[in-house]
């Protein structure tokens, strides 16, 4: 019965990592690779939380198109290693300790919060996953207006996508 | 031991503090767009948690919905990327300032 708090740290841990790595690499493909690393530790996690269906669209999705659109664009530019430029003092010695107060505010808030505990002890009641059935019952009649919105926001992404990529006469 | 979803919320919540260090930090406009991806899979972990906690499914319906509008961000996103390489020859976002005051 330990098992799932085991994958949740392990998990939990790689996701932390990867983020970090984004941050202190230098190179964009490291950049893409780790953020590649925190999408299928999400997508773990998601498994945990019984969610299989999101869990399978974040690899396919997340992790298979979007990233590999990323992957390709570094590869097309060329992109080499990220110029460093200074920030002011303001943001050094004003900015960077504000942000982590907020992040530590932030956490502390989530972790405390009688919202928090009251819904943590509400999940040890639910023991079963969501099934997919009832997830698409749900997007195609009571959520299918917006599932159309979204078919016409792609088109629109497609045609702007389009638009930009022209060669200018 | 089932996993309190407060622990989640507190990893989604590290996640996107992260991905803000990253859009704050970082100089290239690629490692820009990826920490805006970093931002949303933070907030897709905290809809699914809660999605659990509550036992019902909107929460999965729009992390759906999220996935959609971040692959339409990305396609759009990349392409103004190309346009920029190609007009300014650089990715660092310091050098993109025609509309800075």
């Amino acid at each position: 019965m330990i098992v799932p708090a085991i994958v949740f740290f392990a998990c939990a841990l790689l996701a932390v990592t990867g983020a970090i790595l984004l941050i202190l690499s230098r190179e964009p493909i490291h950049s893409a690779l780790s953020l590649i690393l925190v999408m299928i530790a999400l997508a773990i996690l998601y498994l945990l939380l019984g969610a299989e269906f999101i869990s399978a669209i974040q690899i396919i999705v997340y992790a298979g198109a979007v990233m590999v659109l990323f992957v390709f664009v570094i590869m097309l530019l060329n992109a080499g290693v990220e110029e460093r430029t200074d920030f002011s003092k303001l943001a050094k010695f004003v900015g960077l300790p504000l942000g982590f107060f907020l992040l530590l505010v932030v956490a502390r808030w989530l972790y405390t919060s009688r919202a928090g505990s009251v819904i943590g002890h509400g999940a040890e009641a639910v023991t079963q996953g969501f099934s997919t059935r009832a997830l698409s019952a749900e997007l195609f009649q009571q959520y299918l207006f917006n599932f159309e919105a979204t078919s016409i926001l792609i088109l629109i992404a497609i045609l702007g996508a389009l638009v930009l990529a022209r060669k200018n006469p | 031991m089932i996993i309190p979803i407060s622990y989640y919320l507190v990893l989604s919540g590290v996640l996107f503090g992260l991905g803000v260090v990253a859009f704050i930090f970082k100089r290239n406009v690629i490692a820009v767009f990826m920490s805006i991806e970093l931002m949303l899979n933070a907030v897709n972990l905290a809809f699914v948690a809660f999605a659990r906690a509550h036992s019902q499914l909107d929460g999965l319906v729009f992390v759906f919905f999220v996935i959609v509008v971040a692959a339409a961000e990305a396609a759009v996103g990349l392409a103004i990327v190309i346009m920029m390489a190609q007009n300014r020859e650089s990715l660092n976002v310091e050098r993109v300032d025609q509309l800075k005051f």
